[in-house]
């Protein structure tokens, strides 16, 4: 982090941890009408810890880190109330030129389709490079050769001879190195990986989660990393926050959710992946759909779908209930489901 | 489910070069993609064969070309007995009927200006000697039921339905003419969990009614597992390893099974700090100009000498109960280890 932000963001200073999402509500007003996209999510991410949002296509999960990065499209889309504290500070309140100068410094992120990313017209070293010119004011042959030694930290192999080519002359896995590369190349202190391997090979997707994981080790980063594969959660993670609905559900450290999940969703999700450790039977099946974001369930958005279900169920919003210091669940029945599943 | 030995689909050698051209006017040929390249494999009568494999290896030109959809550059596909690469008018549409596919991406693979009704039942259309006229309806209906739809929907659009539903239809559609080998191109992998599992057991219960036989395509091995009786793994092209699941997965001799393998996240995190993982360096070489020998050797980490001269048959070797290519094949249990 540069000086100036420091100053700015009064470092040091606050008690929390260095990323918090507070109570984050959007919306987005579409002709259709308004789609409650997140509904009062809330996590942190400390320096050098790894927090796994997990949840499904709409639940919300793309739309709060868009939020954070201040890239959410305004209109549609609406922040109707929370806040981001970005080092204490609520990047919300900030003007836009603020804002700029902590994206890529202060917070970075990786998409997912690193091809649609990348622009085809540059090269890609130029676009590395874009970074330090754009927000050091490094000179362009100075800005060139740090692209080169990036693309070489994350292992690409021959990276003086590839820095003038384009994006289609890389393989997948390759790509995605680049995106990374971009993302780290102002040494950002919180990275948000948005599905970085969903689009990859397992083999490729173990060397990109290695490289992450080393990156972070090396820098001390807070890595969000938002997914939807609960194999790669098991691996990388410290914490998970399981997403439904727009909604946090449960939110617990890796092991203890693994061991014993506290909401029916959750517990739900991890009956019904087939393992490739051991072959099972029938598997078992959430039933039903993920909700509609336009006309979301009353009470709790997961009842139509949950076997716990009760009356106060369809009628009460369950609010996320604290089970632990570091453990909470967003179910009326809680207890029921942790008692029950000790796996 | 057990399969019977007896085989319906009997695929030897086959391969398929695509030819790389050059020139606008006066075309030469420069080289060729070499997608397929020699595969071997037999299907039981309701078995579930898996194909694994990463993208590039020619999985979908494998499905593509057991379907007669491609025309294969040498080799044979044998349904019944009967040549399925060689047939043609007539003949090749009554074998077509046998051989049905679901196609992986729900959302370019139904027709938007279609009713289900009518994407359900219009292989009857083509072969309307199925069903007659008068019944088409009550029979499309009935495959809606049987696939866990409401057949009242039959007058909808794919899009006032969900991915899963949309799967659904995708098979109803590939169950209409009453196939015994449908070839399922990675039916679920752009479905949500939740819904993936819900997919593959209505693929398990129609596979118990109806006596199918399965080839399932896909990349991802934990839904491999789940759903074969035996699995072939491909790289560029060939088949390296093919055995039932258990040999496959608990004892794999193939160094690139061994990778593959070891690669997949286990969803469970105690122990992770200790897992022994194999991680590959580099991408898969082009198909274009595959390595010579053993077209692995180039990212194997027990390659020598002779793996670059002489390219290793898929045979059964010492120490091991299913056939691996590789000419130092050696059972590793990278899945349990760790």
């Amino acid at each position: 982090m540069t000086e100036v932000l420091s100053e700015q963001m009064g470092s040091g200073s606050h008690s929390g941890a260095l990323l918090e999402v507070d109570d984050l509500h959007v919306e987005f007003r579409t002709r259709a009408g308004v789609a409650k996209a997140v509904n009062g999510v809330t996590y942190s991410v400390d320096a050098g810890e790894t927090l796994a949002v997990l949840g499904e296509s709409g639940s919300g999960k793309s739309v709060t880190a868009q939020t954070i990065m201040g890239i959410l499209d305004i209109p549609p889309g609406k922040v109707t109330g929370g806040e981001i504290r970005f080092r204490g500070v609520d990047l919300l309140k900030l003007p836009e030129d603020q804002r700029r100068r902590i994206r890529g410094e202060g917070i970075s992120m990786v998409f997912q389709d690193a091809l649609s990313s990348l622009n085809p017209v540059f090269p890609v070293g130029w676009q590395i490079a874009e970074m330090f010119r754009m927000h050091r004011g490094t000179s362009r042959a100075d800005a060139k050769k740090k692209a080169v030694e990036l693309m070489d930290r994350v292992r690409i192999p021959a990276a003086k001879e590839r820095v003038n080519d384009f994006p289609h002359q890389f393989s997948g896995g390759m790509r995605q190195r680049i995106m990374i590369a971009m993302a780290i190349a102002l040494d950002p202190e919180i990275l948000i990986a948005d599905e970085p391997t969903t689009a990859l090979d397992v083999t490729v997707q173990a060397q990109i989660m290695g490289l992450l994981a080393e990156l972070q080790r090396d820098s001390n980063m807070g890595l969000i990393l938002i997914t939807h594969d609960l194999g790669v959660v098991a691996d990388v993670a410290d914490k998970i926050a399981v997403m439904y609905g727009g909604r946090i559900v449960e939110n617990a450290p890796v092991h203890e959710l693994y061991k014993n999940p506290a909401h029916p969703y959750s517990k739900g999700l991890l009956e019904s992946i087939p393992r490739v450790d051991h072959k099972g039977q029938e598997l078992y099946a959430i039933k039903g759909l993920p909700p509609n974001l336009l006309e979301m369930p009353t009470g709790c958005a997961f009842h139509p779908r949950c076997p716990y279900r009760r009356d106060n169920c369809v009628t009460d919003v369950p609010p996320l209930y604290t089970i632990s210091g570091t453990r909470g669940s967003a179910c009326h029945y809680w207890r029921e489901v942790i008692d029950e599943g000790e796996r | 489910m057990k399969a019977s030995a007896e085989s319906i689909l009997e695929v030897r050698d086959l391969v398929k070069h695509f030819p790389l051209t050059q020139g606008v006017v006066v075309k030469r040929q420069i080289g060729a993609i070499k997608a397929v390249d020699g595969v071997s494999f037999d299907l039981h009568r309701g078995e579930t064969l898996g194909i694994v494999g990463e993208s590039g290896c020619g999985k979908s030109t494998l499905a593509k070309l057991l379907m007669a959809l491609e025309r294969p550059t040498s080799g044979s596909v044998r349904v019944h007995g009967r040549d399925i690469t060689s047939a043609r008018g007539a003949e090749l549409k009554r074998m077509r009927r046998n051989i049905q596919m679901v196609m992986q991406d729900p959302y370019t693979s139904l027709n938007p200006r279609m009713t289900v009704g009518d994407i359900v039942g219009e292989p009857f259309e083509i072969h309307s000697d199925v069903v007659p006229k008068g019944g088409r309806r009550r029979r499309v209906q009935e495959l809606l039921e049987v696939v866990g739809l409401n057949p009242d929907h039959i007058n909808r659009y794919p899009h006032q339905f969900s991915g899963g539903q949309r799967q659904r239809i995708g098979i109803a559609r590939g169950l209409a003419l009453q196939p015994e080998i449908i070839i399922c191109d990675e039916p679920v992998s752009a479905l949500d969990v939740s819904i993936q599992a819900q997919v593959m057991n209505l693929l398990e219960r129609l596979q118990n009614e109806f006596d199918l036989a399965y080839i399932f395509i896909a990349h991802d091995l934990s839904v491999v597992r789940h759903i074969s009786d035996r699995v072939a793994v491909m790289y560029l092209g060939k088949i390296v390893e093919l055995g039932r699941d258990a040999e496959i997965y608990d004892s794999p001799t193939h160094p690139y099974t061994q990778a593959l393998l070891s690669a997949v996240p286990v969803p469970d995190p105690e122990g992770r700090e200790t897992r022994q993982r194999i991680i590959l360096q580099g991408d898969p070489p082009s198909p274009a100009n595959p390595p010579s020998g053993c077209h692995f050797r180039t990212r194997c980490w027990k390659a020598q000498d002779i793996c670059a001269q002489q390219a290793p048959a898929l045979e059964v070797r010492p120490g091991s109960g299913h056939p691996s290519a590789c000419h130092f094949a050696e059972v590793r249990d990278v899945v349990n280890a760790q």
